[in-house]
């Protein structure tokens, strides 16, 4: 684990100290998948893991939004791309017995190159726009995507479903695979951000012209930015496909890309473990809000406004959890620092 | 800074600490716990405020006789946000957390798809107010429904279409809506004539000149507007506006107070429903007579059907004799002929409700019965 | 030829209400630099406004130039002082930070919006028809051809295009002839040199927001009138006419006019002569052919990087 650039702090961990800990991890998932599955409640269990598919959502949106400082508004779309592509495989095979989870794992690859693809081509269009430009034609984005899936029953022999949902997907992901998928995001994540390559899409975020002259090909590390967000973000719409069995067009509208934005910004756009607590954060928070019941989304709007207006960097403000002291390279966090009026 | 990790420490322990499984019994309290989720809030919020109004009122409107099997009826309410996923996780907190012995909901099939197969898993039973699908109660056997098909219901209109010697029919469609392309389909099975023009909107859209036009263009006898009252005014106002002239008629999406209030306009349109505002049957007078007593307003559609339901499930759990989910199935399963305020409600083995259609003609903001269809 | 003059007379109707509320988009970011997602809002506002206004002066029967009047009037100044908090309260205190901040606070004041607009106590969730002020007739009807080929236009259509029309008038003159205008102009052109020339920016910020928010209750009231009134009616309208403004040239007031006429009439030609399932995507497809083509908009003038 590199930190950003400045100088090591006396003690490191090799690589392969550092994969063998998070196999160790995922690995002791599994276990705790078991133990959770007897004594949690279903409720909070299923709050436990729709906190990790958010995590991977937001997550790979921060790479995008906070570390390359690009602004996606259409994330949802790219989670949408993926569930649909492996909810609709998984029905189609529907694949039992020993053979099942290593479909699952299969399918959920499927999905985010699929949603990667997509990521692509809408990557190139960023190369020539930028800030709220992006914003907008990436926000049109999801709703092309949107239209398109409500208006599609079928593509060739899979189902798509069109504005009724797709339902009856074989039930697969549990605690574990939500949660392995999370660790893998994270720390895919973590590692291309604190890396030599990260440096570039931090370079790209803090002025792209100063990168571009110094060498860096900032088309490239755009375009990165958006397959990598992509195909995560497919991977958690892939794993919440198999975890519900039932994908509504609707849930993946542009409130769900907000929503991701949203925890981005307020993690503290850049920041890793900022964003991952927010994600925590604000799944938990509505379900404590349900007592308010028709209140519950003013409030979480109000709640909204007011941490931007008193704590606009966000939770963290770019830092990371457990570096506390060392305030990150960036000097502008939340990316395109453009003041108002140029 | 530190206040944040402690922060998000302690919410941590708190969610872990709360979240140990509760293992106590079902239906052990002293009062009916009945579960419903709806969408209170967002794009369909209308729909669910309805149909939680009409369940309310059937719930106090128990209570006041002094509830069922002697304890009070309590209801505990979800919003979902008008979203599936958030069903799911409301109907599971319901199952689970508030162990609620039955549960009411939702309007939107796919919503109704969603939750029915956590309560199915749990096996508690669902009664939906006015998920149409087919597919809803399919999910199981503790799925069931008080409202139509959209299946029979397209095949009323079609019939009814037939009937009145509309040789050149133009369907307009809510594409976004699986109530709106359910009652398509079922009209396209049941229609002979010929279906001149197949155009589509999209809830929430305003203006539908352009596609109205293009109907006209085609000279249809009839338009076939399968959509909810929200839209359906918008478009033959529009229509009128263009000079399309031809009878529009529907679902029973069409009813509501919005609708009748439109006025001349709708006018020699019809729609297909459960009842009639102007059925003298007691049910129907006490209820609307109830729910404007307690709203200050008409019901429609939902609200009706929400209070049925309510009705209909309280109605079980008297005749189960225990509040026990397994006996509630079975007497819901058994409902035979239960004065509705929509109907006359039988259950039937696949957990239908089956109730004939009035076909309803507006006329200067009233309706009158224009032909009544049993169920085939 | 009857069929294309009637879609042609459809699209130009629904585009004038784009067309007002394209205007307060590209006012706003000429100023601001800031992408209002809260416009949409304010416009769903506008008609709530009017409606309850409208609910309110039924019972005293007054004259139908009267009523509209009084609605319209009102219906302006609520959506004025609403802009004009939304500014005050939800932007000003970010002026120095980053945008990004202040569009997700934008779409904070958005989502308050219109969850407020969904509780009963502003106005509930259910769709409601605007009180019967003035009906639907038909005022131009011409046959082209045969006798059924019929072209109508009703005087709703005049009215929003007339109204569209006519304030994009009044805006040019205040844009242009008044000292608040120059100012306006000032500050979009150079924000930072405007405010050394001695002009106030934070008071003509707070006069663009007032003047955007304005028109668009306009928009909204018509809209009211001529459809109904839900809390989430600003939503794709708001996005439409942003598109609008972006096709025009953001921050071009003559090209967010013209934006908004031509993607009403995209819209209403892809209905009448593609599908109608997908015109919600047409908007998009058009933004994003128009931003990798043309990104500068029809009218707009091309701005350097500047380093």
């Amino acid at each position: 684990m590199k930190d950003d650039g400045s100088r090591s702090r006396g003690w490191s961990v090799p690589a392969w100290g550092v994969n063998c800990a998070l196999v160790v991890l995922v690995a002791g998932m599994w276990p705790l998948d078991w133990v959770l599955v007897e004594q949690m409640d279903e409720y909070y269990l299923r709050v436990l893991i729709l906190v990790g598919l958010n995590v991977i959502l937001a997550t790979s949106l921060n790479l995008i939004n906070g570390i390359t400082g690009q602004f996606s508004l259409g994330h949802a779309g790219f989670m949408a791309i993926g569930a649909y592509a492996t909810g609709s495989l998984m029905k189609y095979f529907s694949p039992t017995g020993a053979g099942a989870e290593a479909a699952l794992l299969a399918l959920l690859i499927v999905g985010g190159l699929v949603a990667a693809v997509a990521g692509l081509l809408v990557g190139i269009p960023t190369l020539r726009l930028r800030g709220d430009y992006l914003a907008i034609a990436t926000l049109g984005f999801g709703e092309i995507i949107y239209t398109l899936i409500v208006t599609t029953d079928r593509i060739g022999p899979f189902e798509i479903g069109s504005s009724s949902g797709l339902h009856a997907i074989p039930i697969r992901t549990s605690f574990f695979w939500a949660y392995a998928g999370a660790i893998v995001c994270v720390a895919s994540i973590w590692r291309l951000s604190y890396s030599a390559k990260g440096l570039a899409f931090r370079a790209v975020r803090e002025d792209e012209i100063a990168a571009a002259a110094m060498g860096i090909d900032t088309t490239y590390y755009k375009v990165l930015a958006f397959v990598i967000g992509a195909f995560f973000a497919g991977v958690a719409g892939g794993l919440y496909a198999t975890y519900d069995g039932n994908l509504a067009p609707e849930s993946f509208r542009f409130t769900k890309s907000i929503e991701l934005v949203v925890m981005v910004v307020l993690g503290g756009s850049g920041s890793i473990t900022g964003v991952v607590v927010a994600a925590a954060v604000l799944t938990y928070l509505p379900e404590q809000l349900r007592f308010f019941a028709e209140w519950r989304m003013v409030i979480y709007s109000l709640a909204l406004i007011l941490m931007m207006l008193l704590r606009p960097e966000g939770l963290l403000g770019g830092r990371e959890l457990l570096r506390w002291r060392r305030v990150a390279a960036a000097t502008t966090v939340g990316g395109d620092a453009v003041q108002s009026g140029r | 800074m530190k206040w944040i990790t402690w922060m998000v420490l302690a919410v941590g322990v708190w969610g872990l600490v709360g979240g140990c499984k509760d293992k106590g019994q079902r239906g052990s309290s002293s009062e009916i716990l009945i579960g419903e989720f709806a969408s209170m809030t967002g794009a369909t919020a209308t729909f669910g405020q309805s149909s939680h109004e009409g369940l309310m009122l059937a719930v106090e409107q128990v209570n006041e006789k002094g509830g069922v099997l002697g304890k009070k009826v309590k209801v505990i309410s979800e919003d979902n946000r008008s979203d599936a996923n958030e069903a799911v996780t409301a109907v599971q907190k319901l199952i689970s957390r508030d162990r609620v012995v039955a549960v009411i909901g939702e309007v939107a099939s796919k919503r109704s798809l969603a939750g029915g197969g956590v309560c199915q898993q749990y096996k508690i039973p669902m009664l939906s107010p006015a998920s149409t699908n087919p597919t809803v109660t399919q999910v199981g056997d503790y799925i069931f429904r008080i409202c139509f098909t959209d299946d029979f219901q397209g095949g009323v209109c079609a019939k009814f279409a037939e009937k009145r010697g509309w040789k050149k029919v133009a369907i307009f469609t809510d594409v976004a809506n699986d109530y709106s392309k359910g009652l398509t389909a079922g009209f396209k099975d049941g229609y002979q004539g010929t279906i001149v023009a197949d155009e589509s909107f999209r809830e929430g859209d305003n203006d539908f000149k352009a596609q109205l036009t293009k109907i006209k263009a085609t000279g249809p006898d009839a338009v076939f507007l399968p959509g909810y009252y929200t839209d359906v005014v918008k478009v033959v106002k529009q229509a009128r506006q263009l000079e399309l002239n031809v009878p529009f008629f529907g679902g029973d999406g069409w009813d509501s107070p919005t609708t009748l209030a439109a006025g001349a306009v709708m006018d020699g349109c019809f729609y297909t429903d459960h009842y009639s505002p102007d059925d003298p049957r007691p049910a129907v007078r006490e209820f609307i007579a109830a729910y404007q007593k307690k709203y200050a307003r008409t019901p429609d559609a939902m609200a009706i059907l929400g209070y049925d339901a309510g009705m209909v499930m309280m109605d079980a759990i008297k005749r189960a004799g225990k509040s026990e989910p397994a006996a509630i199935r079975d007497a819901l399963a058994a409902t035979k002929g239960f004065p509705g305020a929509s109907g006359t409600i039988t259950i039937d083995e696949k957990r239908n409700a089956r109730k004939p259609a009035f076909v309803l003609e507006l006329k200067g903001g009233k309706t009158h019965i224009a032909d009544t269809i049993e169920p085939g | 030829m009857d069929y294309l003059t009637q879609q042609l007379i459809n699209g130009l109707s629904i585009g004038a209400t784009y067309a007002l509320i394209a205007l307060g988009y590209t006012m706003v970011y000429g100023v601001l630099r800031l992408i209002n997602f809260a416009h949409g809002e304010v416009y769903m506002m506008g008609a709530v406004v009017a409606y309850w206004i409208a609910i309110g002066i039924a019972p005293w029967g007054w004259p139908v130039w009267g009523a509209l009047a009084v609605i319209f009037g009102g219906a302006m100044g609520a959506c004025a002082v609403l802009g004009f908090a939304i500014e005050f309260f939800a932007y000003r205190p970010l002026r120095n930070k980053p945008r990004l901040v202040v569009l997700i606070t934008a779409i904070g004041v958005s989502l308050l919006l219109q969850n407020l607009a969904q509780t009963r106590y502003v106005f509930g969730p259910t769709p409601e028809a605007f009180p019967a002020v003035i009906e639907a007739k038909t005022v131009v009807r011409w046959t082209m051809g045969g006798p059924d080929n019929v072209v109508t236009v009703s005087n709703l259509d005049l009215l929003s295009l007339g109204l569209s029309l006519g304030l994009m008038g009044v805006l040019a003159w205040v844009v242009l002839r008044t000292r608040q205008g120059l100012a306006l102009r000032a500050v979009s052109y150079r924000f930072d040199t405007s405010s050394l020339m001695g002009i106030n920016t934070n008071r003509t910020i707070s006069f663009t927001f007032m003047l955007g928010s304005a028109l668009a209750a306009v928009a909204g009231v018509v809209d009211a009138i001529r459809y109904d009134v839900r809390p989430l009616m600003g939503l794709m309208p708001g996005l439409k006419a942003f598109v609008a403004a972006v096709l025009g040239g953001i921050g071009s007031i003559p090209g967010a006019f013209v934006g908004g006429l031509v993607i009403g009439l995209i819209e209403t030609l892809v209905k009448g002569y593609l599908s109608s399932a997908y015109s919600d995507a047409v908007a998009f497809v058009v933004l994003i052919v128009i931003l990798l083509v043309r990104p500068s908009g029809i009218l707009g003038r091309y701005e350097a990087e500047k380093l």
